[in-house]
């Protein structure tokens, strides 16, 4: 129990830029080091945090915690990989207002706000590279993108959530209703 | 009541970002935004810190919007709500439905989400970028040559890393760089 602990609480505290650095991270420590999982393990349980809801590291290590030593084991792990972040972020809300007051320091951000602005457009554009070039992807990106951006212009706010609840329900009736019955005909 | 608001908000983002913790920061800032918990640009300084601190951006992300709003208590709170909905799914699916992310009606689902959520990740990107060079609104540009200048210098050293040593620049150099950008170029116009 406490292994685990551990484990996740250094993957959490060593792997910087996000959910997908902590792939690398984590396959390395479980999969060949501890050997808590096989390869094929490893790569269903991506797909499955892939697929599902929440940062893709909560639910690695969520998945591997149940696997090891069920639900107990998956609370574990969850809080052994959150509490580096949550104990220095914290630490950083306390002085950044105090720390911004820095003439070098709000130099030192404009830089990176832009820094920031070139890191979201590089993963949506890696993202993008991978999705299917279909017209019902193609078109439904589109639409988006539109949106997004006619209300940003005009100023029109609008839950986002309702958007994904509409890509998702039309990718339930064209890809699994009918997408599954033809597959039945054939 | 501050600390329901924040689990609750957290709980949604946590439950409806398909595809990690990118996914995650559109939803972010419309919250944020609506409820008036940080301004734009503070929200735009704090994905850099949290881009570059350890951890998954959408659990740092919630600590602190939850510390600002509510102190500790804000934060503890806001962290469970966005890892609580990860948490029940994936214990679930462990559990019992073995073979639910096989279904054709999830994954018809997931199919359908994926685009909408590369185009609100783009989206997000684009506007970041026009309001870091000056945009605005739709009648006002006030062009920040600064950002223009430190712009211009970042995607050429990305370029050159990617071209000539044959790098990519991880996001903690690319924010390290353009730290140093924004100290180099701002202390140019200030001199």
């Amino acid at each position: 129990m406490l292994e685990l602990f551990w484990t996740f609480f250094k993957i959490g505290l060593f792997t910087f830029g996000g959910g997908y650095a902590m792939i690398a991270q984590v396959k390395e420590t479980i999969v060949e080091k501890k050997q808590w999982m096989t390869e094929e393990e490893m790569v269903q349980m991506l797909a499955i945090a892939e697929s599902t809801p929440g940062p893709i590291a909560i639910n690695m290590a969520t998945y591997v915690g149940y696997k090891r030593r069920g639900i107990w084991g998956s609370a574990v792990a969850t809080c052994g990989v959150v509490l580096p972040s949550l104990v220095i972020i914290y630490v950083i809300s306390l002085f950044l207002d105090a720390f911004m007051q820095f003439r070098l320091v709000a130099w030192a951000f404009t830089g990176i706000k832009c820094a920031v602005a070139f890191l979201i457009l590089r993963a949506g554009y890696g993202l993008f590279k991978k999705l299917p070039r279909k017209i019902l992807p193609m078109s439904m990106f589109v639409i988006v993108m539109g949106i997004m951006l006619a209300m940003e212009l005009f100023s029109v706010s609008f839950s986002s959530v309702f958007l994904i609840l509409m890509g998702g329900l039309i990718g339930i009736v064209v890809y699994g209703i009918v997408g599954a019955k033809k597959e039945g005909v054939k | 009541m501050i600390y329901l608001t924040l689990f609750l908000e957290f709980f949604k983002m946590g439950l409806f970002t398909f595809g990690g913790g990118y996914a995650m920061i559109p939803l972010i800032e419309e919250t944020v935004l609506r409820y008036g918990w940080l301004t734009e640009a503070r929200f735009s300084e704090m994905l850099g810190v949290c881009e570059s601190t350890p951890g998954p951006v959408a659990v740092n992300m919630a600590t602190y919007i939850g510390a600002v709003q509510g102190g500790f208590l804000g934060s503890l709170v806001a962290t469970l709500g966005v890892v609580l909905p990860s948490f029940i799914i994936i214990v679930l699916i462990a559990a019992i439905l073995k073979n639910f992310t096989d279904h054709p009606i999830f994954k018809g689902f997931v199919r359908g989400v994926q685009p909408v959520v590369i185009g609100l990740i783009l989206s997000t990107g684009v506007i970041l970028f026009a309001k870091a060079l000056g945009y605005v609104s739709l009648t006002e540009f006030k062009a920040d040559w600064i950002s223009v200048i430190i712009f211009a210098l970042l995607i050429g050293i990305y370029w050159l890393a990617l071209k000539v040593f044959k790098k990519k620049l991880s996001a903690i150099q690319l924010i390290l760089i353009s730290a140093g950008l924004g100290l180099g170029v701002n202390f140019c116009f200030w001199a």
